[in-house]
C-alpha cells in the first residue's frame, strides 16, 4: 500500500483538536469519574451529608445487592428484570424481529401500500418523544381513550390498560417508536443482496423459509448482529417509558433508568443513584464489547 | 428431457413491450440459443420459461405440461445467471449442494453427487473454497456444476461467459458445448455475441425488437438471413449489402455502373411475384464470397480501395463502391499489393436480393 503522509504536523493537529478534547474532558471523562467517586459515598443533595459526604466503600453496593430484598417492587431486583422484559419484547421482538419483517415484506415491492407503511412508520420515528408519549396516553386513557371507545362501540368494555397493563403499554409504545430504525436499515441491507441470489433459489425449487434461512439471513447476519446491539443499547438506556407511565403504577414500569432517576433525584440518594448508574454502566459496556468480539469474529469469517 | 414450447408469448413492462407474439419450439436435448442485440427481450424470455417473470399474454409448455402459472420451482428448471450467484456464505460444496439441500436429498447422496459433479467440471479441488476465493472460470464452472447437479429437466443460461476474458470464453464454450451433447439436457442459452451463438447451438433464434426474426441452425441463419436485420447482424464482419436496381427480363442487377448476373440466384425464378421491373433492392453477398481482381472483370463491379487489415490466416480489405463500405476477406497470409481502383465479383450462386423492407426476396 502507498504511504500516506499526515497533511498536518502532530503540533497543529493537536492544536485543532485541543477544544474538542477539552469538551470532551469536561462534559464526559469527568461526570464519569464523579459518578464513580460517589457511588462510594453517601452524598446526598440536602442535610448533613450534602456538603460533607462520607466514604462508605462498598455499601451502596451491597445495599443494592441484598438478595433479600432485591426483587421487591421498586428495588433494584425487580428493575432489572422488568427492563429486561423491555428489551426483550420492545427491543429483539418489537424492533429487531418486527422491523425485520417489515423489510422482507415490502422487499422490492413498489407501490401506494409500501409508500403508504413507509412513511407511517418513519414518522413514528421523528416524531418527538413527549408528543408520542401525549398521543399514546391520550389513545390509551380509560374513559376517554380512542381505544377504550372503539372497544366500548363493539361491546368489549372499557379496560384500564395503564393500570392493567402497563408494561405492555410501554412496550407497545417503545416498538411503535423504533420500529422505523431497523426496518431502515434492513431494508437497505435487502437491496445490497443481488436479486440473483434469490432467484437461484426459487429456480433450484427453495421455499419462501428456505430462502430466508439460507441466503438472507446469513447475508445480513452481520446487520442483525449491528441492529441488534444499538437497539438493545438505546432501549437499556432510555428513558422514554417515564414520559407515559412514570414508572408506576407501583413500580411495574420501572426499568432501571426512571429506577436510577427516582432515586438519585427524587430521593436525592446521589451515592446509591451513582452505584446504580455504574452497574448499568458495566452492563453497557459488556453489551459492547460483546458486539466488538463478535464484529472481529465475523471480518475474520468473510 | 423435456421439449419447450412457447406460444404466441408476450411480455410489457409498463409501455415498453419486451417481448412481442414470440412462437418457439425447442426440441428435447437441443441446445437452442437465443441471440439478438442489447435490450431486444433475450433475458424476459429466458426468465418466463424458468418462472421469474409472468407473462402478459401467451403460454409456456414444458414437456407437453402447461406451466405458464407455474412456480419456479415446479418447473424443473436450472439456470445460469450471468453473475453466477454464488453465495459468498457458503464453500463451493455447499453452492453446488444446494438444490439437492433444498429437496431435502440425505447428506451422504449430497456428497456423492456433488463430488462426482465437481470432480466431472474440473471443480473437485476447490470444494473447501469460498466463490470469493477462486477465479472467474472456475465460478462459472461452480455455477454449472450447481446447474448440472440435481438433472433438471432444462438448463437455462443468461450470458454465463461474458464476465470472462477473451482466451477463457473460447475454452469455456467447448465445455459447456460438450457437457451438453454428454447430458443430452434441453438447453436455452441467452446471448448478445454471435460468435458464440454460432459455435455453440444446434439451432438460434435470432430476436430484433421482442420479435423472432429467424429461427434455424448456424448454416441456415448464416448463409441465408431472411432478413436485412439478421444478415447485418451474424457474421464478422457482417453481411455487405449493396444497393442495386433490378432487371427482370435480363436477370441481372446493376451496381455502380456494372451489370452483374443473377441467374444463379437460388429461388430467383420466384422474385417475379414479390419485386416489380426495375425495382430497387439490396444484394447481399458475404466477405468471403467475393473475388477480388485488379482489372476490370465480367460480372464484377468497381470500387475504391480504403484499407487492408491483415489478420494472420486472412487479410480484411474494406472498400468504397459509391456511397456504401465493402468488406472482403481474402484468405492468404500475405497482404496483397492492390491498385486503388479494383473490380468485385460476387459469387453468383451466393448472392441474397433483398427488398427495401428488408425481407429476403431471392
Ligand atoms: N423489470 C423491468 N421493468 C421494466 N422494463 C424492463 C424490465 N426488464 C426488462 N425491461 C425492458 O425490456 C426490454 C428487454 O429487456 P431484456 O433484459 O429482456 O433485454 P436483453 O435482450 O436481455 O438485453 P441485454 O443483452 O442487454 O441483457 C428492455 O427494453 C428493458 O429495458
Ligand atoms: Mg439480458
Amino acid at each position: 500500500m502507498e504511504q500516506r503522509r499526515p497533511i498536518l504536523t502532530l503540533k497543529t493537529g493537536t492544536f485543532f483538536l485541543s477544544p474538542a478534547i477539552f469538551f470532551v474532558i469536561l462534559f464526559l471523562i469527568v461526570p464519569f469519574v464523579w459518578i464513580i467517586v460517589v457511588s462510594f459515598t453517601n452524598q446526598s443533595l440536602t442535610g448533613a451529608t450534602a456538603l460533607n459526604p462520607e466514604f462508605v466503600g462498598l455499601q451502596n453496593y451491597l445495599d443494592l445487592f441484598n438478595f433479600d430484598t432485591w426483587l421487591t417492587r421498586g428495588n433494584f431486583g425487580s428493575s432489572m428484570i422488568i427492563t429486561l422484559e423491555f428489551v426483550i419484547g420492545s427491543a429483539w421482538i418489537g424492533q429487531v424481529v418486527l422491523g425485520m419483517g417489515l423489510a422482507i415484506a415490502f422487499y422490492r415491492r413498489k407501490g401506494a401500500l409500501r409508500e403508504f407503511v413507509n412513511t407511517l412508520v418513519i414518522l413514528c420515528w421523528i416524531i418527538p418523544d413527549v408528543v408520542v408519549a401525549f398521543s399514546w396516553s391520550a389513545y390509551l386513557d380509560r374513559d376517554y381513550g380512542t381505544l377504550n371507545a372503539i372497544l366500548n362501540l363493539i361491546g368489549l368494555g372499557r379496560p384500564d390498560w395503564q393500570l392493567a397493563f402497563p408494561l405492555f403499554a410501554i412496550i407497545l409504545f417503545n416498538s411503535w417508536r423504533g420500529a422505523a430504525f431497523s426496518m431502515l436499515l434492513f431494508s437497505s441491507a435487502l437491496a445490497t443482496i443481488p436479486p440473483s441470489y434469490l432467484e437461484t433459489a426459487e429456480v433450484a425449487g427453495a421455499s419462501f423459509w428456505q430462502k430466508q434461512r439460507d441466503i438472507i439471513l446469513p447475508l445480513l447476519r452481520g446487520h442483525i448482529l449491528t441492529d441488534m446491539v444499538l437497539i438493545t443499547l438505546w432501549t437499556f438506556n432510555t428513558f422514554s417509558p417515564f414520559l407515559l407511565t412514570g414508572g408506576g403504577p407501583a413500580f411495574k414500569t420501572e426499568v432501571i433508568s426512571i429506577f436510577t432517576y427516582r432515586i438519585a433525584f427524587k430521593f436525592f440518594d446521589f451515592g446509591m443513584g451513582g452505584a446504580i448508574a455504574v452497574v448499568a454502566m458495566v452492563i453497557n459496556f459488556a453489551l459492547a464489547l460483546v458486539y466488538l468480539l463478535m464484529l472481529r469474529k465475523q471480518a475474520v469469517y468473510s | 428431457m423435456a421439449s419447450i414450447v412457447l406460444k404466441d408469448l408476450s411480455k410489457t413492462f409498463g409501455k415498453v413491450v419486451a417481448v412481442d407474439q414470440v412462437n418457439l419450439t425447442i426440441q428435447d436435448g437441443e441446445f437452442f440459443a437465443l441471440l439478438g442485440p442489447s435490450g431486444c427481450g433475450k433475458t424476459t424470455t429466458l426468465r418466463m420459461i424458468a418462472g421469474l417473470e409472468t407473462p402478459t399474454s401467451g403460454t409456456i409448455f414444458i414437456g407437453d405440461q402447461d406451466m405458464t402459472n407455474c412456480n419456479p420451482r415446479e418447473r424443473d428448471v436450472a439456470m445460469v445467471f450471468q453473475d453466477y450467484a454464488l453465495y459468498p456464505h457458503m464453500t463451493i460444496e455447499e453452492n453446488v449442494g444446494y438444490p439437492l439441500k433444498v429437496r431435502r436429498i440425505n447428506q451422504a447422496e449430497r456428497k456423492q453427487r456433488v463430488t462426482d459433479v465437481s470432480n466431472n467440471l474440473g471443480i473437485g479441488s476447490l470444494l473447501e473454497r469460498r466463490p470469493g476465493q477462486i477465479s472467474g472460470g472456475q465460478q462459472q464452472r461452480a455455477a454449472v456444476a450447481r446447474a448440472v447437479v440435481h438433472h433438471a429437466q432444462v438448463f437455462l443460461f443468461d450470458e454465463p461467459l461474458s464476465n470472462l476474458d477473451a482466451k477463457l470464453r473460447f475454452e469455456s464454450r467447448g465445455f459447456l458445448k460438450h457437457l451438453q451433447k454428454e447430458l443430452q439436457i434441453t438447453t436455452v442459452y441467452v446471448t448478445h455475441d454471435q460468435a458464440e451463438a454460432m459455435a455453440l447451438a444446434d439451432r438460434i433464434a435470432i430476436i430484433d425488437h421482442g420479435k423472432v426474426a429467424q429461427v434455424g441452425s448456424p448454416q441456415e441463419v448464416y448463409l441465408r438471413p431472411q432478413t436485412v436485420f439478421v444478415a447485418s447482424f451474424l457474421g464478422n464482419p457482417p453481411m455487405n449489402l449493396l444497393p442495386c436496381k433490378l432487371d427482370l427480363a435480363k436477370r441481372q442487377v446493376q451496381i455502380n455502373g456494372s451489370q452483374i448476373d443473377v441467374s444463379q440466384v437460388s429461388q430467383i425464378n420466384g422474385i417475379k411475384t414479390l419485386v416489380s421491373e426495375g425495382e430497387n433492392l439490396s444484394l447481399g453477398i458475404r466477405p468471403e464470397h467475393i473475388s477480388l481482381y485488379a482489372e476490370e472483370t465480367a460480372q464484377a463491379f468497381p470500387a475504391e480501395l480504403y484499407v487492408t487489415q491483415p489478420l494472420g490466416s486472412e487479410v480484411l480489405v474494406t472498400l468504397q463502391v459509391a456511397e456504401t463500405t465493402v468488406s472482403v476477406r481474402l484468405f492468404t497470409d500475405e497482404p496483397p499489393e492492390l491498385p486503388r481502383r479494383v473490380w468485385l465479383k460476387p459469387d453468383p450462386k451466393r448472392i441474397l436480393l433483398y427488398r427495401t423492407d428488408g425481407n429476403l426476396v431471392a
